[in-house]
């Protein structure tokens, strides 16, 4: 166990180190940030000058450590735009964008288990059946749509729910809230079930056809024949078994609903990292987009590592240090 | 009748299909008394299955029980509500799977699914549960039963596990258990071990058994009588050793020609010619007269003597000492 976490953990330094690459060359590839930030009227002193500051005269390894020491402390230097600490702009939208992620993950694993379970277990009812053709809509339909649509149905005609923004937001000095206002709540609705509908069914369908898998397994036909409850069968047999494979999709659609949330952000006009992405990138604002990039990365590994240490919690068959000889 | 554990009566099956409906399983009537096994025999898709899953209630849909009764103990179960017969199940009928590498539960240590089912169905404490979960496992001859308790089916052998599923069904100690196929997954040296086991604890618990098997030896050492069932009727029924010495169907007399006996030395194998009907294509009358070395003009028009009525041994007109 210990271990496995061990070597899980270096390939995720590894992985990082690489994405860390491919980061730090924007620097160097995409464009010259010095034409950028310097005016039309610019002489060959300001340039040299602002190269040497941006330590650019430097030779590439070099450059690349400093980009790497600085990120490690949260420093991706200063917003080519902006003028401020990327670390500190990136501070400051973060938590807009993981409590939107954080409550559409909560509406898609909630939802698409509990959906996920009930069409299996229900299969031939009607309920179940129009749940499952429903979801085809969650799977098929593109984000965007799916949030315009909301917009147009809630904003525009019923005039219920806010079309975009956060609302109102409480600071509680290092986060800052919309879960206390009534506007912030509001708000999150729309974007909440636009960014978390597509992980949801997908979810859902997973569960339900793995459910039907194990349903269909010896040991639940043994667990019948025992006369334990369907309640039991189903909750405490079948669930468990059904989690394994699910729990990586899940880990991973997770992961994709931050990235993802890039989409919603700019359809909503949230004021997440994601919407800053898409503002830095047409801006050429590259130390945004390097940081921005690590982040999602971070993220991604970290569910991955969670995920993967989460099937010793749940599959005792790992568990390698104990007499797993099969046969 | 009385003393019959399990008593079934013209139990019919019928899978109802889009334009047709099939009958795996038609006019089988048997009884098992307390103590003694029952062996049923047959060739795969004979419907040997098919009835231990209707008497124990668990008929995947749309198979359901069309027609005949079945008696446990007295009492009539074939018709009892679901959620009866899920209490009848575990607690009076006990039944062992054929493949004890997925009969059991992969994420729950065997302590765990032994104790879940005596909790269940008996009125005990958790401690006494478990005390009780160790008990079954000694039982059943699992060695160092306190220590491996709480391991998981992974760490056990096949062998080793088809003793825990044995446990298993036995923990509450029903008056019936139904054995399908039992040893048929398993190592030929472990097969007998298994066989005996289940036979010893059967015995020693007055226990009834309806094994389910295709293997004519293990009836012969273990079984007090046995069904012989072809194309979802029964065929032949008796006591073990008269059906094995003078077998009165042609088609047990078929099934015991070929099979295997290395002490005669035989060259070649007898087979019986062809292959069972599909059941969306039984031939009429007697369903094994296609096959049958014995056919005469009456076997395709009327079906054979019914077993209970003539109180004979084999469903046959022509049945070897049955006379015609």
């Amino acid at each position: 166990m210990l271990a496995f976490t061990i070597r899980r953990t270096f390939q995720s330094v590894v992985v990082l180190l690489v994405v860390g690459l491919v980061a730090f060359s924007m620097f160097r590839f995409v464009g010259d940030p010095v034409d950028n930030m310097l005016g039309q009227e610019r002489t060959g002193a300001d340039i040299e000058r602002l190269r040497t500051q941006l330590g650019l005269d430097q030779p590439f390894p070099v450059q690349y450590f400093k980009f790497l020491r600085g990120a490690v402390q949260g420093n991706f230097g200063v917003s080519y735009r902006q003028g401020r600490a990327v670390s500190g702009i990136i501070a400051e939208r973060l938590p807009a964008t993981l409590e939107l992620a954080a409550v559409s993950a909560i509406l898609a694993v909630v939802f698409g288990f509990g959906l996920g379970v009930f069409t299996a277990i229900r299969r031939d009812g009607w309920a179940a059946n129009t749940i499952m053709t429903l979801s085809l809509v969650g799977v098929s339909l593109p984000t965007f749509l799916i949030g315009i649509l909301l917009i147009y149905l809630f904003s525009v005609e019923l005039n219920w729910l806010p079309s975009f923004g956060r609302g109102d937001v409480v600071d509680l000095g290092w986060w800052r809230t919309g879960l206390l206002t009534e506007s912030g709540l509001k708000a999150l609705i729309l974007p909440a079930i636009t960014l978390g509908l597509y992980q949801m069914t997908l979810i859902m369908r997973l569960v339900r056809s793995e459910m039907l898998e194990v349903l269909r397994q010896d040991y639940i036909r043994f667990a019948r024949a025992r006369g334990l409850k369907e309640r039991v069968v189903h909750f405490r047999h079948a669930l468990k078994n059904t989690l394994i494979p699910v729990i990586t999709v899940t880990g991973l659609q997770l992961g994709s609903i931050i990235a993802f949330a890039i989409i919603t952000e700019t359809v909503f006009q949230w004021p997440g990292v994601g919407l800053l992405f898409i503002n830095s990138i047409q801006f050429v604002d590259i130390p945004i987009m390097a940081a921005y990039l690590m982040l999602i990365s971070v993220m991604f590994v970290g569910i991955n590592l969670v995920v993967d240490l989460l099937y010793f919690a749940i599959d005792p068959r790992l568990h390698v240090g104990s007499s797993g000889v099969k046969g | 009748m009385a003393a019959d554990v399990l008593s079934v009566r013209n139990l019919r099956v019928e899978i109802p299909l889009r334009n047709e409906v099939l009958c795996p399983v038609d006019g089988v009537s048997f009884n098992i008394p307390a103590g003694e096994i029952l062996g049923v025999v047959g060739e795969s898709g004979a419907g040997k299955s098919m009835t231990g899953n209707a008497v124990i209630g668990l008929l995947d849909r749309p198979a359901h029980i069309a027609g005949g009764e079945i008696w446990l103990n007295g009492q009539r179960i074939d018709n009892l509500p679901k959620e009866a017969m899920r209490r009848l199940r575990g607690k009076q009928i006990g039944m062992v799977f054929q493949d004890p590498l997925t009969s059991l539960n992969p994420l729950l240590p065997i302590g765990e699914q032994l104790r879940e089912t005596i909790l269940e169905h008996l009125p005990v404490t958790k401690p006494q549960a478990a005390a009780r979960a160790i008990a079954a496992l000694e039982e059943v001859g699992i060695p160092a039963a306190a220590r491996r308790i709480d391991s998981y089916p992974h760490e056990f052998s096949g062998g080793m596990r088809q003793r825990v599923v044995i446990a298993l069904a036995l923990c509450a100690e029903p008056s019936l258990v139904i054995a399908d196929e039992p040893t048929t997954a398993l190592d030929v040296s472990v097969q007998a071990q298994i066989i005996a086991l289940l036979k010893r604890l059967c015995r020693e618990r007055g226990t009834a058994v309806m094994l389910v098997t295709h293997d004519m030896g293990v009836i012969a050492e273990t079984s007090d009588s046995v069904a012989v069932m072809y194309a979802g009727r029964l065929c032949e029924l008796g006591p073990v050793r008269e059906v094995m010495t003078h077998p009165a169907h042609p088609y047990t007399i078929g099934l015991m020609a070929s099979t295997p006996l290395a002490a005669k030395g035989q060259k070649r194998l007898n087979q019986i010619p062809g292959a069972m009907p599909r059941l969306d294509n039984l031939p009429t009358a007697c369903a094994f007269h296609p096959r049958c070395p014995q056919v005469q003009d009456r076997c395709s028009v009327e079906p054979g003597p019914d077993l209970e009525a003539c109180g004979g041994r084999a469903a046959c007109w022509f049945a070897n000492g049955a006379g015609s």
